[in-house]
C-alpha cells in the first residue's frame, strides 16, 4: 500500500472517547441545519392546516346566517327560501351511483396491475399511463363526453348521466391508489399463500385485500370526496331544471348541492348568496362526516387484527 | 469416555482444523495489533467502557428488562446470549439509544459510558451514535453503490480527507476488499447476504467509532459467511470494543471474551428479561454458578 506512509486509519481515534457526550466535530453545525429543516417542515405542515381552517371558517362565517335545521331538512320553496334537503339527498344518490360504478372497477384495475398482469407487462405500463392521463382530464371534457354518450341518445339530462361522468372522474384516482397500496403488501405474504396451494384469486380476496384495506378505503374516500364537489359534469349532464323537489329517480334530473351553489350564487338576491355559502358548508361537512365514518370503521377492523 | 464426550471432542477438533485451514487458505487480514494511540491513548486496555447499573427498561406499562448491572471492558468482545424474548436486543439497543424512537420506551437505572451518563441531560443522541456504532440482524445496505455506502457517513461527518483510502481500509478491515475492489461503483444490493453484512460492518467502522454493537449479525447468514464474520471479531476487537447479541451459543463461545446470560424471570406474574449471570466466557460455558445458565449452555432449554 502506497498511502500508508501517512497515519493509517484505525490507528488513532478521531475523537476522545472519554470526553463528555456533547456534540463534537461538525455536529453543532449539522444539528443547526437539521433544526432549520425540522422547523421549516413543521411550519409548512401548520400552513397547510391553516389554509383548511381559513377556508372552513370563511365558509361557515358567510353561510352561518342561512344555516338552520330547516335549511337541512326541508325542500326549497320559492327562489331563496326553504332548505336544501332535496339537494343533499340528490348529491348522495349521484355520488353513491358513481362510486358503485367506479370503486369496483378501480379496485379491480389496481388488482390487475399488481396481482395479475405480471411484473414486466407492457399492457400494464400502457394502462398506468392511460390512467394518469385520465386523472388529468378536465372534468368539463368528461361532462361533454358523457353528454354525447348518454344524454343525446336518451334525449334527457339525468342524474344517471351525471353519475357516469363522476365515475370517470373517480376511476383513475381509485385505480392508482389501490395499485399503490397493493404494491406495499409484502411479497412474502403472496408466496406464503401460494405455498399453501391456494389459488391466486382466493389469496387476493382473503390475504392481499385485507392487508391493504386501510389504503384502499383512503383511496375510496379521496375519490368520493373529489366527486361529491364536482360541478362541471353535472351542469352538462344533469338537469338544472329539476332542483326544486326531491327526486329518487336517477334517470331524470336530480338536484345536487354543487348545482344548488352554482345556481344560487348567480341569483341577484343577497339571501341566495348566503344560502350558497350555507350549502357549501353543508357539502364540506358531509365529506368530513363520510371521512370520519370510514376511518372509524377502519380503526375497528384494525383493532380486531391486532393480537 | 462416554459417547457424548467423544462426539464433543470430535466437534472441537473439527472446529480447530477448520480454523487452521482458513488461516492458510484465506488472504491474511491486516491485523491490528495495538490499541489506538492519540485521543484514546490515555485509556488503558480493558478499561471500563460501559458501567451499567440496575438498567430497567419499560415499553409502555410492560417491563422488558429488569435490573441488569454489568461492566463492559475495552478491546474485548462481550457476548449477550439467552432465549428469545429475554431482553437481549432491548439491552444492546439501549447502549446507543436506538430505543429512544420506540413509543413508550422508558429506562431506569444508569448507563455510564466512560463515566458519562448516556441518558443524561447533556448527552447528545447523535453524538452517542457517532461514538457507538451498530450493525443489525438483517443486512441493510443503502440502495447506493458499494463505495457510497461506506463513504456516506464519513462525508456527512466532515471526514472527507483521503476518502478513497478510508473506504479501502474499512473494506479491508471487514475482509471484503478483495471481493469488491473491482466493482466499487456497483449497487450494494448486488452483493450476497454475507457480503452485504460485511459491507454494513465496513460502513459502521468507516467513521472509526469507539464501540461496535452487533445485534445478531450472523443469524440471517449461512455458516461460511458466519465464520467470516466471526473471524472479523477477533481482529476488530484490537481496535474496537465489541458487544454482540447472539442466540447461537457456539458463536458466543468462539468469539467472546466475556459472556452475559439473560433469561426470562417467570417467578412473578409478568415475564421479564433478567441478567442471570455474567463472567468470563470460559466460566459461563464450563462452570457457571447458576443452574439456569448451566442448563442453557448445555442445550437443555431455550
Amino acid at each position: 500500500m502506497s498511502a500508508t506512509s501517512e497515519t493509517a486509519f484505525f490507528d488513532t481515534m478521531p475523537f476522545d472517547p472519554t470526553a463528555p457526550l456533547t456534540p463534537s466535530g461538525n455536529l453543532r453545525r449539522r444539528a443547526a441545519v437539521s433544526r432549520t429543516v425540522q422547523v421549516s417542515a413543521t411550519v409548512a405542515a401548520l400552513f397547510a392546516v391553516a389554509v383548511l381552517v381559513i377556508v372552513l371558517f370563511g365558509v361557515a362565517k358567510r353561510g352561518a346566517a342561512a344555516l338552520s335545521l330547516s335549511f337541512i331538512f326541508e325542500n326549497p320553496s320559492g327562489l331563496a327560501s326553504g332548505g336544501i334537503f332535496n339537494a343533499i339527498i340528490g348529491t348522495v344518490e349521484i355520488v353513491i351511483a358513481g362510486a358503485l360504478i367506479a370503486l369496483p372497477l378501480g379496485i379491480l384495475t389496481g388488482l390487475y396491475l399488481t396481482e395479475f398482469s405480471g411484473a414486466r407487462s407492457r399492457t400494464a405500463r400502457l394502462l398506468k399511463l392511460a390512467l394518469d392521463m385520465m386523472a388529468g382530464l378536465p372534468t368539463i371534457v368528461v361532462g361533454l363526453f358523457v353528454y354525447g354518450l348518454i344524454v343525446i341518445p336518451q334525449h334527457r339530462e339525468s342524474g344517471f348521466a351525471g353519475a357516469v361522468a363522476l365515475s370517470i372522474v373517480m376511476l383513475p384516482i381509485m385505480a392508482r391508489t389501490s395499485q399503490e397500496v397493493l404494491l406495499l403488501v409484502p411479497n412474502s405474504l403472496r408466496e406464503a399463500a401460494d405455498a399453501l396451494g391456494v389459488s391466486r384469486w382466493r389469496t387476493v380476496l382473503s390475504v392481499i385485500i385485507p392487508a391493504a384495506t386501510a389504503g384502499i378505503v383512503t383511496g375510496a374516500i379521496l375519490a368520493t370526496a373529489r366527486a361529491a364537489g364536482e360541478t362541471a359534469p353535472l351542469l352538462i349532464c344533469n338537469s338544472l331544471y329539476a332542483q326544486d323537489s326531491t327526486s329518487l329517480n336517477l334517470f331524470h334530473g336530480v338536484p345536487s348541492i354543487s348545482m344548488f351553489i352554482y345556481q344560487s350564487y348567480d341569483l341577484p338576491l343577497p339571501d341566495a348568496v348566503t344560502r350558497a355559502w350555507g350549502a357549501a358548508f353543508v357539502l364540506m361537512m358531509l365529506i368530513l362526516i363520510a371521512n370520519i365514518g370510514a376511518r372509524l370503521l377502519l380503526a375497528r377492523s384494525r383493532a380486531k387484527m391486532r393480537r | 469416555m462416554t459417547d457424548w464426550d467423544r462426539t464433543a471432542s470430535q466437534i472441537r477438533r473439527a472446529e480447530e482444523a477448520r480454523r487452521r485451514i482458513r488461516i492458510r487458505t484465506e488472504p491474511v487480514l491486516p491485523v491490528i495489533t495495538a490499541p489506538p494511540t492519540g485521543n484514546g491513548a490515555a485509556l488503558q486496555e480493558h478499561a471500563v467502557v460501559f458501567d451499567i447499573r440496575n438498567m430497567t427498561v419499560f415499553y409502555g406499562a410492560s417491563r422488558a428488562l429488569a435490573g441488569a448491572s454489568l461492566k463492559i471492558y475495552r478491546n474485548q468482545v462481550t457476548a449477550v446470549i439467552g432465549p428469545s424474548g429475554c431482553g437481549k436486543s432491548t439491552f444492546i439497543r439501549s447502549l446507543n439509544r436506538m430505543n429512544d424512537s420506540i413509543p413508550g420506551f422508558r429506562i431506569e437505572g444508569e448507563v455510564l459510558y466512560h463515566g458519562h451518563d448516556l441518558y443524561g441531560a447533556r448527552a447528545n443522541r447523535v453524538e452517542v451514535r457517532r461514538r457507538i456504532g451498530m450493525v443489525f440482524q438483517k443486512p441493510n445496505p443503502f440502495p447506493k453503490s458499494i463505495y457510497d455506502n461506506i463513504a456516506w457517513a464519513s462525508r456527512n461527518l466532515g471526514m472527507k480527507d483521503r476518502l478513497d483510502e478510508r473506504v479501502e481500509q474499512a473494506l479491508r478491515q471487514a475482509a471484503l476488499w478483495d471481493e469488491v475492489k473491482d466493482r466499487l461503483k456497483d449497487s450494494a444490493l448486488s452483493l450476497s447476504g454475507g457480503q452485504q453484512q460485511r459491507l454494513c460492518i465496513a460502513r459502521a467502522i468507516a467513521i472509526e467509532p469507539d464501540v461496535l454493537l452487533l445485534d445478531e449479525p450472523a443469524s440471517a447468514l449461512d455458516p461460511v459467511a458466519t465464520a467470516s464474520i466471526e473471524d472479523l471479531m477477533h481482529n476488530l476487537k484490537h481496535r474496537f470494543t465489541i458487544v454482540i447479541v447472539t442466540h447461537n451459543m457456539q458463536q458466543a463461545a468462539r468469539v467472546a471474551d466475556r459472556t452475559a446470560f439473560f433469561s426470562l424471570d417467570t417467578t412473578g406474574p409478568a415475564r421479564v428479561g433478567t441478567l442471570i449471570e455474567y463472567g468470563d466466557t470460559e466460566t459461563i460455558f464450563r462452570s457457571a454458578a447458576d443452574p439456569r445458565t448451566r442448563d442453557y449452555v448445555a442445550g437443555k432449554f431455550g
